[in-house]
């Protein structure tokens, strides 16, 4: 079982051909380049270093895009996430996983400094975005999230129009060209302009579930990020609209770095390239037990505690 | 084996079934329902007695009612005057208190930081909302009335005074009102705007102020008719018991003697002729239907507004 799903990395699930969604992605994904100048080329992707193939390069020889130095986060006295280093590969899906409560979550929110808005909460260690220290004193935490996007566990449309929930961002940094070609194209990529296209005008809240998942998804793309941090977006999603999320995220890692976390095992094993697992140590604060390639994490885990996690023993 | 199934049915029937009268439930039913019934006759018959005594002197004497200066003469009294005065004293209020209330919500909720002080604010800002409304028009008095006596704006006992009086009076009214609005905006709404890289002036203008704005809008309205029915701070600020006659002109309006509808029905309640009982219903009447008025309008502004998302 665990192997199968670790070896089905591979972006296209088989079980997915069935689907009439799996026919969408794909001329979807050739509008988008061919109609939009200005994502074209995604603004910091560094060509130099992208993988030949995603599966057969090891992480290590992939530039990474975040790294994490001993990054511990406080929430007051309370230690949630202890000593976490982690290198994060471009354009490549790095899961996070581990049971409840383990601070991946907490982890996630502090690579796009979402936890700035707690208060009474710190952090330690340094994360670097590229080389540069997303905690300096210089750094303003708005342009961190704007080059560092984020979906939510809770599909979180604005209750606005579709189209004005995909043009919210660009309006922010004042954006000089097309919106109607931008919104456009950041839904062809989250694969749902075919579904939208003739109600823009519509509530973004009048979508289905994964709709509004996708969306929010075309939302955080339109501002044009490096990295999308995902924080368990399918948790609440059925099993269709999980599977087109997956499918999507696959595409969307030709010109983004994504992060997820994610509860579910198989989730992680169909859809990511590294996966890191975290768990809760005896003071609960969280930290990494083990990460590796996601194949090697769930097929020849090094250490007994993910062996147990993955294979369904505890979490 | 059919049997078998026979008595698994019965017993499942059985456990369906409601074992007996859910007495308390019926009695609490019982209750809530007498309560809103108590409620709903307590205004029937506040409003059917005024309409009673207060109607026939409207179709009587009509527009000219609404229309005539007072008057010690029952037959020509109206309420002209307090319908200006009620009228401009809602506009000083909605200019004054409005944006100072709605911006201090904004500051409480989103920027201040969440520490003791601040809660310290809070509670005493809800400690204000319960002070009586005549100490307010004692601070009206000590205040406004002195501060345009001095600056030579008149003898002070102007409209201005009572604009000002009334306005703090509901200050806290629409802070408590307008905070509530903004606090009940789902967090996920700011996460997400701030997730796309949103200020925090972004986020408070272009998503929590839309949101919360209708739940503002009927706090605001119900303070507001809440300070158009005050009469014991208007009179301590100056408001004028008894016949006056107004000049005309701007200046006259806000540095002149002024009255408002609360205070000549409490003028005309107290005058002996019999026939100012009935006047003192129609001018009632005549104050609800303004109250009304201005709640309508909040209801038209929210709903606009909300089919604006």
């Amino acid at each position: 079982m665990v192997t199968e799903d670790g070896a089905r990395a591979d972006p296209q699930p088989t079980t997915g051909d069935t689907m009439p969604s799996t026919t969408i992605p794909d001329p979807v994904r050739r509008d988008g380049h061919a109609t939009d100048p200005v994502l074209l080329e995604p603004p910091f992707v560094s060509t130099d270093v992208r993988p030949l193939s995603d599966d057969a390069v090891p992480a290590s020889s992939v530039a990474p895009v975040i790294r994490l130095d001993d990054v511990s986060f406080y929430y007051g006295s309370f230690m949630a996430v202890k000593g976490v280093s982690i290198n994060v590969p471009t354009n490549q899906i790095t899961a996070l996983i581990g049971p409840s409560g383990c601070g991946k979550s907490t982890l996630l929110r502090t690579i796009n400094r979402m936890n700035d808005l707690i208060p009474d909460t710190r952090v330690e260690g340094t994360v670097r975005f590229h080389d540069e220290d997303l905690y300096a004193s210089y750094v303003d935490p708005v342009e961190v999230r704007r080059r560092i996007g984020m979906v939510f566990q809770k599909a979180n449309p604005f209750p606005k129009s579709i189209y004005e929930n995909v043009a919210f961002g660009p309006r922010l940094t004042g954006y000089k060209g097309s919106m109607d070609e931008l919104v456009e194209s950041s839904l062809r990529r989250a694969a749902l302009w075919e579904e939208v296209k003739d109600k823009l005008r519509q509530s973004g809240m009048s979508l289905s579930g994964g709709q509004q998942q996708r969306l929010c998804i075309a939302r955080a793309i339109a501002t044009q990020p490096e990295v999308i941090l995902m924080d368990e977006p399918c948790s609440a999603l059925d099993p269709r609209a999980t599977l087109q999320i997956e499918e999507l995220m696959a595409q969307l890692k030709e010109n983004y770095t994504i992060i997820i976390v994610t509860h579910n095992m198989q989730q992680a094993a169909r859809a990511s390239d590294r996966t890191v697992f975290m768990n809760m140590a005896d003071d609960r604060a969280g930290y990494v037990v083990e990460q590796d390639q996601t194949v090697t994490i769930f097929t020849n885990p090094s250490n007994q505690m993910t062996e147990d996690y993955v294979s369904g023993r505890f979490g | 084996m059919s049997a078998g199934q026979a008595v698994t049915a019965g017993a499942v029937d059985r456990s369906l079934q409601g074992k007996r009268v859910d007495v308390v439930g019926y009695v609490f039913a019982g209750i809530l329902l007498i309560s809103l019934l108590f409620t709903l006759a307590i205004l029937a018959v506040l409003v059917g007695d005024q309409l009673q005594r207060g109607l026939p002197v409207l179709i009587e004497r009509g527009v000219d009612f609404l229309t005539s200066p007072l008057s010690s003469n029952p037959e020509r009294a109206g309420v002209a005057q307090g319908i200006i005065g009620t009228a401009l004293l809602a506009a000083l209020v909605s200019l004054l208190a409005f944006p100072v209330g709605i911006l201090t919500a904004v500051y409480l909720e989103e920027y201040a930081p969440a520490n003791a002080l601040t809660r310290f604010i809070d509670v005493n800002i809800r400690n204000l909302a319960g002070v009586p409304s005549v100490v307010y028009g004692l601070l009206g008095l000590a205040m406004f009335v002195a501060l345009f006596q001095i600056t030579g704006f008149g003898n002070g006992r102007n409209i201005l005074s009572g604009g000002l009086t009334l306005a703090v009076l509901i200050l806290p009214l629409v802070i408590i009102t307008s905070a509530e609005a903004i606090r009940a905006v789902p967090s996920a709404i700011r996460e997400a705007g701030y997730g796309i890289g949103a200020s925090r002036w972004q986020v408070v203008r272009t998503l929590i102020l839309p949101s919360a704005s209708p739940g503002i809008l009927t706090g605001t309205v119900l303070a507001l008719s809440r300070a158009l029915g005050e009469t014991a701070p208007l009179i301590l600020a100056g408001a004028v018991l008894g016949s006056f006659s107004t000049g005309g002109g701007i200046a006259d309006l806000f540095g002149g003697p002024y009255t408002a509808l609360p205070i000549i029905v409490f003028d005309w309640a107290r005058k002996p002729q019999e026939e100012f009982r009935a006047l003192t219903s129609a001018a009632i009447l005549v104050l609800l239907a303004v109250t009304i008025m201005a709640n309508a309008i909040a209801i038209y502004l929210r709903n606009r507004y909300d089919r604006r998302w």
